[in-house]
């Protein structure tokens, strides 16, 4: 009976969560629209869907630890990081040897890779470690950002001419009109629905954000789980740098910075509770979408002075949280 | 703080009391210098060059000692002077300071103390707290580029701009820009935008003015970093219909860009060199080591690069 409550409770909760950001995003597109005609162009659509990408991504990894109860702040600087670091390895291998496709297919399974290594390394130092989140991943954002900057003398890692070439079409092609990244953006945020609300793992993601003790007392893996979640955002991470890598064919110390912000602002508003226990993959997408729609704007117009682009971001953000808070 | 150097630092100032400075041929020299910290090439650029005369000068001077700290923001910057004076024992200091005001009475104490004072390239609010003030050229910097491109424009055609970070300097530039345009009323600018001097903002900008602006003749992208993500914007678009983009500063990447005529549409950039944090570090060392003074102020003038002149600006071992 109390389950049954919960659920209609729970579901309730959803339905209003879903409709906010929704509601937000559809407001902004038409006066977009209403701003300047182009902006309901299919170009521009798909230029703020593809650069929606990299935050959409990662903002489905940061979904599930923020639903588990967690939060990880690093991954901006971990971005960053991979791609330096990748660009490096890619570089260097170009020298052994002449095949640049599969120099830049290992340089991206060497993204994934690593992004779930940083990831499971943080849910360890998180579970076995014993220590709360937000130090472990302050500490390693710090940390990443600064390795890359001493990597890269502060300046920039570039890859090289011949394997950007080769790289490129990751970023710049379109299959069906529809460019590669903003596929890929689909693809994760499909599965990432699918496992939190189809699989034994989304659930028990749930189950540990509501009521740790609970979780554990009902025989779940609590600390598995968690670090499991942690990883997940790591391999999102390793994607979304993937996609980054080629657009501009380089990293510098200004790369992803803030990403971490704009990836849990994207959750947030997107209808999932800081705290954990319940949140939807759908709102997070919104989400981000509804995050980049406003610099979009704000760049296809000047009826707002340049100084205050921040502040309208400020404030679409706290009336969309608004519109969605709990009754 | 090491017990050794506080000793030095003890020692130092003994034997500076017990004699007067006139006495000695060469004075020793303790030469603090504060940056910012490596967060874009930039100020990598600083930092590189900061340390490049470090090795050199105190290789060459026995008497000198230089302690470089960089910050990543203006509090930061005003606790490292308070470090220098009372950890470090420093009789000199070069500074670039995060920002002018905020830096202006942390930097009138150290001066206060005896210390002496170069201050580089943002100026202070209140100059008396300076011995010497050694500038980069932001009027130029804004200047010389509206000048290239209303004479190749044939003083007609649509330019949109990118800005940095809102900071004096970037007002410095954009006004000169401005001030220049006014003579030609039939260059257009269209919107100037901050970017951040960043790749992936300058990118999203771009994008966005392209979508918007049917006809760019040109791009003032202000900033090398911001021309490079103005330039993968204008490939993605396949746009041909702008002609010129003009970044600033002078990275190695643009100006070997410009070297190689890589680009039709890299003709020209402007000077803006973090060397002059190295010419800082060396003139301030120089002149304390003899016991002299710099002149007041003294402005390293940013110039117009082009083809002809682009290898006496191309340093490839700088980060920047």
């Amino acid at each position: 009976m109390v389950e049954g409550r919960l659920e209609r409770a729970k579901s309730l909760g959803s339905w209003l969560h879903g409709v906010g950001p929704v509601a937000g995003l559809v407001v902004l597109c038409i006066a977009g629209t209403a701003l300047n005609s182009d902006f309901a162009s299919l170009d521009n659509a798909m230029n703020v869907l593809t650069r929606t990408a990299f935050i959409g991504i990662i903002a489905v990894g940061m979904c599930f630890v923020i639903i588990s109860g967690g939060i990880d702040l690093s991954v901006g600087s971990m971005a960053a990081l991979i791609a330096g670091l990748v660009i490096l390895l890619m570089n260097t291998m170009a020298g052994w040897f002449d095949q640049p496709v599969l120099v830049v297919a290992i340089g991206m399974l060497c993204s994934v890779v690593l992004g779930a290594v940083f990831g499971l390394t943080h849910g360890l130092l998180i579970t076995r470690g014993r220590i709360e989140p937000f130090i472990v991943t302050l500490g390693t954002l710090g940390i990443f950002r600064a390795y890359l900057t001493y990597f890269s003398n502060g300046g920039a890692i570039t890859l090289d001419d011949g394997l950007s070439d080769v790289y490129s079409p990751v970023y710049y092609t379109s299959l069906a009109g529809v460019p590669i990244p903003v596929w890929v953006f689909l693809l994760v945020a499909i599965a990432g629905g699918v496992i939190l609300n189809r699989t034994a793992f989304g659930r028990y993601v749930q189950a540990i954000g509501s009521n740790e003790q609970v979780a554990r007392y009902a025989a779940v893996d609590v600390d598995k789980i968690k670090v499991l979640t942690y990883g997940l955002l790591g391999a999102c991470v390793g994607v979304a740098t993937l996609l980054y890598v080629p657009r501009l064919g380089s990293a510098s110390p200004t790369t992803g910075l803030l990403w971490e912000l704009e990836a849990i602002a994207a959750v947030i508003v997107g209808g999932t509770a800081l705290k954990g226990g319940s949140g939807s993959i759908i709102g997070t997408v919104v989400g981000a979408i509804l995050l980049s729609v406003i610099s979009n704007i704000l760049n296809l117009t000047s009826i707002i002075s340049v100084y205050l682009n921040a502040a309208v971001q400020g404030f679409v953000i706290i009336i969309v949280a608004f519109l969605q808070r709990r009754k | 703080m090491s017990i050794k150097s506080a000793i030095f630092g003890l020692a130092a100032s003994v034997v500076a009391l017990g004699a007067p400075a006139a006495a000695f041929a060469q004075n020793k020299v303790n030469l603090g210098v504060a940056i910012p910290a490596a967060t874009h090439s930039f100020t990598a650029g600083i930092v590189w060059w900061a340390n490049a005369a470090k090795a050199e000068l105190e290789k060459e001077h026995k008497d000198l000692k230089v302690t470089i700290k960089t910050a990543a923001n203006a509090g930061e910057q005003a606790n490292q002077l308070q470090d220098l004076v009372t950890a470090n024992k420093i009789n000199a200091l070069v500074i670039f300071p995060f920002e002018s005001a905020a830096l202006t009475k942390p930097v009138a104490q150290v001066k206060s103390k005896g210390v002496y004072v170069t201050v580089v390239d943002r100026g202070l609010t209140d100059t008396s707290a300076q011995d010497a003030y050694i500038s980069g050229d932001n009027t130029a910097f804004g200047k010389v580029p509206a000048e290239y491109l209303a004479k190749a424009l044939d003083g007609k055609g649509n330019i949109v701009a990118l800005r940095g970070i809102a900071t004096t300097l970037d007002n410095e530039r954009m006004d000169a820009f401005n001030s220049v345009m006014k003579d030609y009323p039939d260059i257009k600018l269209l919107d100037a935008k901050y970017a951040n001097w960043n790749r992936d903002d300058a990118f999203k900008v771009m994008q966005d003015y392209l979508t918007r602006f049917k006809q760019i003749d040109a791009v003032w992208a202000a900033d090398d970093d911001m021309a490079v993500g103005v330039l993968k914007a204008i490939e993605q678009a396949k746009r041909d219909d702008i002609k010129i983009v003009f970044g600033g500063a002078g990275s190695k990447g643009m100006i070997k860009t410009l070297i190689d005529g890589k680009d039709p549409r890299i003709q020209a950039n402007v000077s803006y060199s973090p060397k002059f944090i190295y010419e800082a570090i060396k003139l301030t060392a120089e002149a304390r080591l003899k016991g002299e003074a710099l002149p007041a102020t003294s402005i390293v003038p940013s110039v117009l690069i082009t083809k002809e002149n682009a290898k006496d600006f191309y340093f490839p071992d700088s980060p920047f």
